[in-house]
Parts: structure tokens; sequence; C-alpha cells
């Protein structure tokens, strides 16, 4: 009996259709993923069953720091860069341009206007060290969140405001925050939460 | 699925040849090293969802709108230092009004604030749209047990709430009841 051959089959597949599919996929979420700001100060939130989206246009970030520290930060460049002239102008400080194009970029920051110019001198990996950043004044006595919202507000008056909060950050710091916004009559505003499923059974 | 060089390995002392380099190239890291990244992607985008909470507080400046409550249908929590939290309900001056502690979890605080709710919406003068809450957040209170406090309101319904500074009298009222935990 002659033997039977079995006919080998090349195992080697044409992986190049596989490889184009994967760097489309590829770019497609590399294009769409966002990237994180670079905050100077990390910020875990609590979680709330709170299932609104927040929106990503014209909004001003007010971040609280574990430690309490109050950082403002807006999404728009130009409005940054027009508040920060408008604050210049109300506290007598005059930035250079070289000063205004790294505000420009600047996604948040925690400083006095007094220490600002310094700080925007300040190499970005040293300004952006935890805890480096002094925070925004906000008592009674000298509220510069309070006028840095308004200067904000007078740019773009659709302006929302997000605040951003440590979960151990005290309450305290909120109740100055929510006091200098109602002081200009803000009476709606967001608290950024991270998700958590609402409980069953509940009504 | 490596391919195997076919090329190469010219004969002994035949002539010299230019040799045949093949032109296929082997995908498969590259395959794999596209996935996963595309991975590493699609989690960190998906996976990053924060959602926000709406906050509306009264009108400082309009006055016109003033809710009747009465203290029986009113629950006051009290947020405290170390996740606590105080509670009651009814006149704080009627020496019959017991402070309750409890804390945030499922079982504590949603079981008093529906507990209340049946309560108020039993009494007779009561009803389900009657129940009001009053939140007063004492300055050592940490943020995350607002949002938590809030969120407890949010699930059993309790729409009807105010976040109200806490008066001096209330702080003194818990600590006499020496169930202030500091």
């Amino acid at each position: 009996m002659p033997k039977i051959h079995v006919k080998k089959q090349s195992v080697s597949l044409d992986m190049t259709a596989m490889c184009d599919v994967a760097f489309l996929l590829l770019t497609f979420f590399m294009l769409t993923a966002k990237m994180k700001p670079q905050d100077p100060v990390q910020v875990t939130t609590p979680t709330s069953v709170a299932q609104a989206k927040p929106t990503d246009k014209d909004l001003i970030t007010i971040s609280v720091g574990k430690d309490g520290k109050i950082y403002w930060g807006t999404d728009n460049q130009g409005v940054r860069v027009s508040t920060l002239e408008a604050m210049g102008a109300k506290y007598g400080i005059n930035f250079t341009p070289g000063q205004k194009d790294v505000f420009r970029l600047t996604e948040s920051f925690g400083a006095p206007m007094s220490v600002l110019p310094q700080l925007l001198d300040t190499p970005l990996a040293q300004r952006n060290k935890p805890g480096y950043q002094p925070g925004m004044p906000c008592d009674s006595a000298h509220n510069e969140l309070f006028e840095w919202v308004y200067a904000a507000r007078q740019r773009n008056p659709l302006i929302k405001i997000v605040v951003k909060g440590d979960g151990d950050a005290d309450y305290k710091v909120m109740k100055q925050i929510v006091g200098s916004l109602q002081e200009q009559n803000i009476n709606q505003f967001y608290l950024l939460t991270g998700l958590e499923t609402k409980p069953k059974g509940e009504e | 699925m490596a391919e195997i060089d076919q090329s190469g390995g010219g004969k002994k002392g035949g002539k010299v040849r230019a040799t045949k380099m093949s032109t296929k190239i082997d995908m498969t890291p590259m395959v794999d090293l596209g996935f996963l990244l595309i991975t590493f992607f699609m989690l960190t985008t998906t996976l990053q969802k924060p959602s926000v909470m709406q906050l509306n507080m009264p009108d400082k400046t309009v006055d016109d709108k003033k809710v009747e409550v009465t203290a029986d249908n009113t629950l006051a929590l009290i947020a405290g230092p170390k996740n606590k939290v105080y509670y009651f309900r009814g006149d704080p001056k009627n020496p019959a009004t017991v402070v309750g502690v409890t804390d945030y979890s499922a079982k504590g605080l949603r079981e008093v604030v529906n507990l209340n709710k049946a309560q108020v919406t039993a009494r007779p003068g009561g009803g389900k749209d009657k129940f009001v809450v009053v939140v007063f957040p004492m300055d050592n209170a940490s943020y995350k047990n607002i949002v938590d406090l809030l969120d407890e309101l949010a699930i059993t319904g309790s729409d009807r709430y105010a976040i109200v500074d806490v008066p001096p009298a209330y702080i003194e009222m818990i600590k006499k009841s020496g169930k202030y935990v500091e």
C-alpha cells in the first residue's frame, strides 16, 4: 500500500491586512483620546450617583486640593489671557508677553496676584510640583478667587463653574468658595464627581 | 507563523550571485504591538468618566419665596468630623427632641432618612411632599461627606433640601447629648 502523504499547508498568514486594521484603530483612539491636563494638584474627587456629564466648553474649574488650597483654571485660552490682563490692570501688575504666553498654556494655577509674575517665570516642571503653588486666597479680607471668577465672567457671561474638590478637603474651604460665588449671584454650579452606580431597589 | 528565510545559502564554489532577499516581513510583532496600544487607549478613554452634580443655592438677593416648613416635618442633618452625621427632627428647643448619630453607609444615613420620611408621610399634617431636609455642614466635615450626604438625599428621593450654615446652638446641643465624636 502506498503511503498517503498529507499535504502540508503553510501556517503562515498574511498579516498585512490585520496590521492595517490595528493601526487604523490605533490612530482613531489616539486622536479621540483627550490629553490629561497637567495640573499642579492631584485631586481625588468623591463619587456620586449623579449621572449628568460635564460640558467641556466654557468652564471655570476651581480645584481644591487635599490641603484646602484653591486652584483656578479655565478652558478657553483666549479668555485666560484676557482675564489675566484685566486682573493685571486691577492689581497694577504688568505682565510681559512671555508671561502671558506661559499663562495661555496654564491649565490651572493657585497663587495670589502678588507672586503670579514670579510663578509664571518658573519652569513648568518646578511650577507643577505638588505643593509648590501657595493656593489662591479666598478669605473675606482678601478674596482673589472672587476677582478671577468675576473677571472671567466679564469676558464670557455664559461660563459655567465646576468645583473639583478633593474628598478629604474640609467643608470650610467649600463654604468660602460657595460664599464668593454667591456674592456675585452665581447660585448654580457643578460639583465634579466620579461615577458610582445607584443602588437598586431605591426610588 | 514566522516566515522562514528561504533565500541565501549560496552553493559552494558556484557563481557569485546577488542573494535574493525575501520581501515578506513577519508582521506578527507589529500587529501585537498595534493591538496592545489599542487596548491601552480603549481602556484609558472609557474608564475616565467623571460626572457632575448640579448644586443650586438659594438666591440671596431675592427674598420673595419663603418656604413654609414646620419643625416637625424637618429633618436636620448636621455633618460632623470623623465621618459622623448627627440628626434630629422637631424643634431643637424642645427637650424631647433627641439627637441621633449615624454614619454615611447605606445602613446608616439612608435608613435614617427613609424612616423620617415615612414618619412625616404618615403624620396627620404631613405628606410625602412636606418632608424637608436641612443640611448643616460643620466646618471640619470633609467635602466627601457632603457629596455623600447629597447623594443619599438623591437616592432616597428627598428633593426638598437646603444647605445652611450650622448655628452654634446646634453644635452645643450635639455636644450636650454626649454623642459628639471629636
